[in-house]
């Protein structure tokens, strides 16, 4: 029978979750007076338990005794008008790792006789509420229909998995013609062209396909594991391009080759040396579509998905750090406005926050440098880039080989439904009706099973037991095993996968995207040690096949056959893809904005702009300090509250180098050119690693693309302009990609109409620097220094955020002007390795105005400065202008008075000024190009304006 | 005795288990991790340790509760063996998610046979959170880690650090550790106090002054680069961590 026990808090004692259930309401626009809600948790154990043996497990597991009681009533609706109860739980096949914890720690009890456990948490919400209205506080709030309900009472009984009876399926190809045809290679995410190709390599075969074998072509073909869009040939502007990706971002990689790229583009992330003795990886990845569906989930295991992608790459790496970036719609969008079946903004942006969060923290990884930007149009469509670092040997840095006769060992989560199809769906442009179509694509993952398989691996790659590792992720166990066996073959036996609960199809065992698994390819003398490693850990490691060496892919279940597949036509058959491209350069309306005697309400507005605010609120919620290898964190200045540019590690306690981490994106030049945009945000992420003390000289880049949709002429022609300036920069600062990802089709179909995410390039760069000890943070050092600007300013007003905040686009982003951006750059980091620069922080959103005002408060140091200093690049003589303007490669710098001829002749050569100096007054004041004051504030309005916004 | 051996306890979902273990090493002793499972089974038990670490992380995810699992395995498998490490002069440091699993298998304050008395529960915030602190010792505590310490700084980072209990225990408590400002003044409000915790408690020890738990990660402060504003040249080593691991050090050499 099922056994109830509901934990609740004493009387008396605060409720956090209930305050926080509370401000949601509000928040919702419920603002009815008296309202109060308390959270208690739900305990249902099914088995057999005596009365004693029951009390025991609440006392002894459940329930704190200080803040805590208990009751084993079964649960009742007791609604009364003025006391409502709802009680939420997971959906049956919903795997909830508490219910995992609480069967181990019954186990350890010696409680054999519970079979299973679910939880559930009650919320008892009291105050004047009417039915529509707690309809909504369960809707927008409370419940996500995708993996979980609303339930009276105790359940009866728990849902039993199907059982599961073989059958083996074929799919008939050879029968099929036309459009019946093109039907069944949409089922499996093939093209027109495609499936063709299948259909005639099946004919050659005389037989059709098992279903088994089209799945993994499904997968091993889809755009999310071979990128085949940017890998494709493009007819643009009269010139034809064979393989975009090859022909602009890894050609630059290829052609400067510099000797510390140790392994680009081929494993899971990218590697460079770090000292000679160790490597370090970075791979970022997006999980963009699971989040807006189920913005925890989907971003907690983007998050561990690319964890593994560094665990997996060499012959393991340790994450060291953990990056993130979010695109969301804005926080205040109006609920009446929302599409159906779209989250709202606010609550994909808590639910994904706390989904990086728990699971990054869980991992024990910290999480020191990200972003997060706002725009409409991600309403429907937010972005999620997750990033990790690792470091690893050096010697272990290039992918291994195993032999035949190797085994092929899964290790870490148990395997359940757990986002089947996930990555045909994340390529797949999303519907009002995705949210009730894709449930099983929501993946639900347990930070602690992928804790336990990092340490376990960690020690079995000191030891060397295994020849090879890669992560499941995208196509679970078809891409890993199809990808890892290309070069020699493999039998895989299914039926031997641990699951989470029964039924599961063959095939469904194979494309499972179940969290937390790796892959390895272990020498069968090493395979029991391994084993046990694991164990000590808690880990669950399984040999389920072996390598061979007939390049062929042999799948078993129960001695059944169910797939028998050539390497040779699963890597080397997909037809490549021909696409035509245009760009018409778009004209927006030009702004009319009258010059203006005072800009304080301007500068305030900025700094309260949700693209510019405080990300306090997020940052503080990520451990950034675990592993105790930060130099320059997230947080700096006198009261670690001002926005640091990059952040630096120091993973190597006994080396003085540090690791720069920094990251570029500003999607809104993409509205006037995705070419200048994507070069501005190079030009971002290098001046961020500049900034903290970095130089060019070695440092390395990512990029991430998500793009609208791909069938779209003009935006094809986005995606050619953008990868053109990716080579572009990264020839002329001499920084090579490493690693790179796409995300296509992010775009939402509403009534017929299109919503298109902007083209959104996120850069990420890594740069190693030589003396960490040299590092420089953000905020004003000392009353007397002086303040330089480097760079020049130019009329580049498009895109800004001023200009957005008239409600203007404009036609003119910032450029770059690569020789005198790059010995800027180089210059100023020969001032920072000869320790002459106090204070440095990077010109972007909000140009002038927001970065000096950053700098001051964060400093709490005043400053004045004169715009008639500001170096122009071409005469616009508008206050405007120079303080708004987001022109590239700029600084604000401070140098110290008896500083200043060494500083100015390590900058020869270069555009800058002195524009003012740092005071001990607790004001910020800028006189404009007439000579008057245009701004007047004090510091803590600054700071108050700036960080108002999101204090959450 | 000339080597100190430590042996840091680790359980599914620990971290800071590597800079607990580098916090001791720099301090002269020799570490040794072992996980609980192989604690448990294993014959050498705490028999070559003098000093026991429950280091910090999310034990076993903190589901059920913070260090809620782990005090309860502790509890089953580990129990007969504490309690004789103890009585024979063994330390016993619990951080942060080692605190609350000291604290919730009532090994902290003690005596054990009283049980759970004191609890660690949800910040006032609501959230976990991620901050520096200062702490100051308490000098009429008999904790041997917090011995002639004035005032450290270093970070917190948890979700459930607010130290509860019934006010004739907490007024019983050996508090060796509060959260004040910089100067060690007392009272100083959130943020100083991260979590709310009763009369700013951020660590306490046990009858013996050989037992001792905190929130707040030492070992994350054991250089000073890792001051948050020593790029402002406000970091100093009498605000390191370190000194809390190297007592520990010289009490067990002195013995």
């Amino acid at each position: 029978m099922i056994y109830s026990i509901e934990v609740c808090l004493k009387d008396g004692q605060p409720d956090p979750r209930g305050s926080g259930v509370a401000r949601g309401i509000h928040d919702l626009g419920i603002h009815k007076k008296d309202i109060s809600v308390g959270v208690s948790d739900f305990y249902w154990l099914d088995g057999t338990l005596t009365p004693k043996e029951l009390d025991s497990i609440a006392r002894e597991l459940l329930v704190d005794p200080i803040t805590q009681e208990f009751n084993c009533s079964p649960l009742q609706n007791n609604d009364t008008p003025e006391a409502h109860n709802i009680t939420v739980t997971y959906n049956p096949g919903v795997t909830d790792p508490v219910e995992e914890t609480l069967m181990k720690a019954l186990a350890d009890m010696g409680l054999s006789t519970v079979h299973s456990a679910r939880t559930a948490q009650r919320y008892h919400i009291k105050g004047p509420l009417d039915q529509g209205e707690l309809d909504i506080i369960c809707a927008r709030l409370l419940v996500n229909p995708i993996i979980q309900r609303v339930v009276k009472e105790t359940p009866k009984a728990f849902a039993e998995s199907p059982r599961y009876t073989f059958k083996l399926k074929h799919v008939d190809l050879l029968g099929s013609v036309d459009e019946e045809l093109v039907r069944i290679g949409r089922e499996y995410s093939l093209n027109r062209a495609e499936i063709s190709a299948v259909k005639a390599f099946y004919a050659g075969l005389e037989r059709n396909p098992t279903d088994a074998e089209m799945e993994t072509l499904g997968q091993t073909w889809s755009e999310h594991c071979v990128h085949k869009t940017f890998r494709g040939n493009f007819e643009f502007e009269g010139q034809n391009i064979t393989n975009l990706l090859k022909s602009t971002i890894m050609r630059a990689t290829r052609e400067l080759s510099p000797p510390w790229c140790l392994s680009v583009f081929k494993d899971n992330a990218g590697v460079v040396d770090f000292d000679g003795d160790w490597a370090v990886c970075f791979k970022v990845e997006t999980h963009n579509h699971p989040s807006a569906i189920e913005p925890y989930g989907g971003a907690a295991t983007g998050l561990g998905g690319v964890v593994r992608d560094v665990m997996g790459t060499g012959l393991g790496a340790k994450p060291i750090a953990n990056t993130d970036v979010f695109c969301f719609g804005p926080p205040d969008f109006d609920f009446n406005r929302l599409p159906p079946g779209v989250l709202h903004p606010r609550r994909v942006f808590k639910g994904v926050r706390a989904g990086v969060a728990d699971y990054g923290n869980r991992l024990g990884i910290p999480t020191v440098n990200g972003a997060i930007l706002f725009d409409e149009r991600y309403t429907a469509n937010p972005l999620v880039f997750c990033g990790t670092v690792g470091i690893m040997p050096k010697q272990m840095s290039q992918q291994g080989k195993q032999k035949p006769g190797d085994k092929v060992v899964l290790a870490g989560g148990r395997t359940g439904r757990d986002g089947i199809h996930g990555v045909t769906f994340a390529s797949e442009q999303l519907t009002r009706d995705s949210t009730e179509l894709s449930f099983t694509s929501v993946q639900i993952g347990n930070a602690i099973v992928e804790k336990k398989v990092i340490d376990g691996l960690l020690k079995a790659r000191d030891k060397k037991l295994f020849s090879r590792i890669t992560d499941c992720g995208g196509g679970g166990l078809s891409s890993a095993v199809g990808e890892m066996a290309e070069e020699t073959g493999v039998k895989v036996y299914l039926d031997r996968v641990p699951l989470k609960y029964a039924g599961l199809s063959y095939s469904e065992i194979w494309i499972s995207e179940s969290q937390e698994r790796m892959l390895m390819a272990v020498p069968p003398a090493n395979v029991e040690e391994l084993l046990q490693i694991f164990a000590d850990e808690g880990a669950e490691a399984t040999v389920i096949g072996e390598f061979t060496d007939d390049r062929r892919l042999h799948l078993y279940f129960n001695d059944h056959t169910v797939c028998d597949l050539e390497m040779g036509f699963l890597h080397g058959g997909r037809p490549e893809m021909n696409m035509v491209a245009e760009w018409k350069k778009p004209l927006h309306p030009e702004p009319e904005i009258a010059q203006k005697g005072d800009f304080n309400e301007v500068l305030l507005g900025l700094l309260s702009a949700w693209n510019v605010c405080s990300k306090e609120w997020v940052i503080r919620q990520y451990d950034h300090e675990v592993q105790g290898a930060s130099v320059l964190k997230p947080l700096v200045g006198e009261t670690e509250e001002g926005p640091g540019d990059a952040a630096i590690v120091k993973p190597v306690a006994t080396s003085a180098r540090g690791l720069i981490i920094g990251c570029g994106i500003n999607t809104r030049y993409g509205d006037i050119d995705p070419y200048w945009m994507a070069a501005s945000a190079i030009d971002e992420a290098l001046r961020q690693v500049i900034a903290v003390g970095g130089s060019l000289r070695h440092t390395a880049l990512l990029d991430n693309f998500c793009w609208g949709n791909v069938k779209d002429r003009q935006s094809l022609g986005a995606l050619v302009k953008a990868s053109r300036a990716c080579y572009d920069m990264s020839i002329a600062f001499k920084t090579p990609f490493i690693s790179g990802k796409d995300s296509l089709n992010n775009e939402f179909e509403q009534d017929g109409k299109r919503i298109s995410i902007p083209h959104t390039l996120l850069i990420s760069a890594m740069a190693v620097m030589d003396d960490a000890g040299k590092a420089v943070s953000m905020d004003f050092k000392k009353a007397g220094n002086l303040i330089y600007i480097l760079g020049a300013t130019y009329d580049e007003m498009g895109g800004s955020e001023y200009l957005a905040r008239m409600g203007y686009i404009g036609n003119k982003s910032p450029m770059v002007n690569f020789a005198a951006s790059r010995k800027l750059m180089e210059d100023l980091s020969g001032a920072t390795s000869r320790r002459l620069v106090r204070s440095c922080h990077d010109l972007s959103e909000g140009g002038l105005g927001v970065a000096l005002s950053e700098m001051a408060f964060a400093g709490n140091l005043g400053a004045e400065v004169s715009l008639g200093a500001v170096p122009q690049g071409e005469i616009a003589d508008r206050d405007d202008v120079l303080l708004f303007s987001e022109s590239n490669s700029r600084f604000l710098v401070e140098i110290e008075p008896g500083n200043r001829e060494e500083f100015e002749i390590t900058m020869h050569g270069n555009i800058f000024a002195v524009i003012g100096s740092v005071n001990t007054s607790d004001v910020l004041r800028v006189e404009g190009l007439n000579g008057e004051t245009i701004i007047s504030l004090p510091l803590r309005a600054l700071k108050e304006s700036w960080q108002k916004p999101l204090r959450w | 005795m000339n080597s100190v051996n430590v042996l840091i306890l680790r359980a599914p979902g620990t971290n800071r288990d590597e800079e607990t273990a580098a916090a001791f090493q720099q301090a002269g002793a020799s570490t040794r991790l072992a996980t609980i499972n192989e604690v448990a089974t294993a014959s050498f038990r705490f028999s070559d340790s003098q000093v026991l670490v429950f280091p910090g992380g999310f034990a076993y995810g903190d589901d059920l509760g913070a260090g809620r699992v782990l005090a309860s395995e502790l509890n089953l498998k580990l129990r007969a063996d504490m309690q004789p490490f103890i009585d024979r002069g063994g330390l016993v440091l619990g951080i942060c998610n080692g605190f609350q699993t000291l604290v919730k298998a009532g090994i902290l304050p003690g005596p054990m046979s009283k049980g759970q008395t004191v609890t660690l529960t949800n910040n006032d915030s609501g959230r976990f959170e991620c901050r520096w602190v200062y702490l100051t010792a308490n000098p009429s505590s008999k904790c041997v880690f917090t011995a002639g310490i004035r005032t450290i700084y270093v970070p917190v980072a948890h979700g459930e650090g607010k130290l509860v209990a019934d006010p004739a225990v907490v007024a019983s408590l050996d508090v060796a550790l509060y959260y004040t400002g910089a100067e060690g003044n007392r009272n100083p409000g959130y943020p100083h106090n991260p979590n709310g915790s009763t009369k700013d408690i951020a660590g306490i020890t046990d009858s013996t002054g050989r037992v001792f738990g905190l929130m707040p990660h030492p070992e994350d402060h054991i250089r000073e680069s890792q001051h948050p504003r020593w790029t402002r040249g406000e970091a100093t080593k009498e605000s390191l961590g370190s000194s809390i691991y190297q007592n520990a050090v010289n009490w067990v050499k002195k013995i």
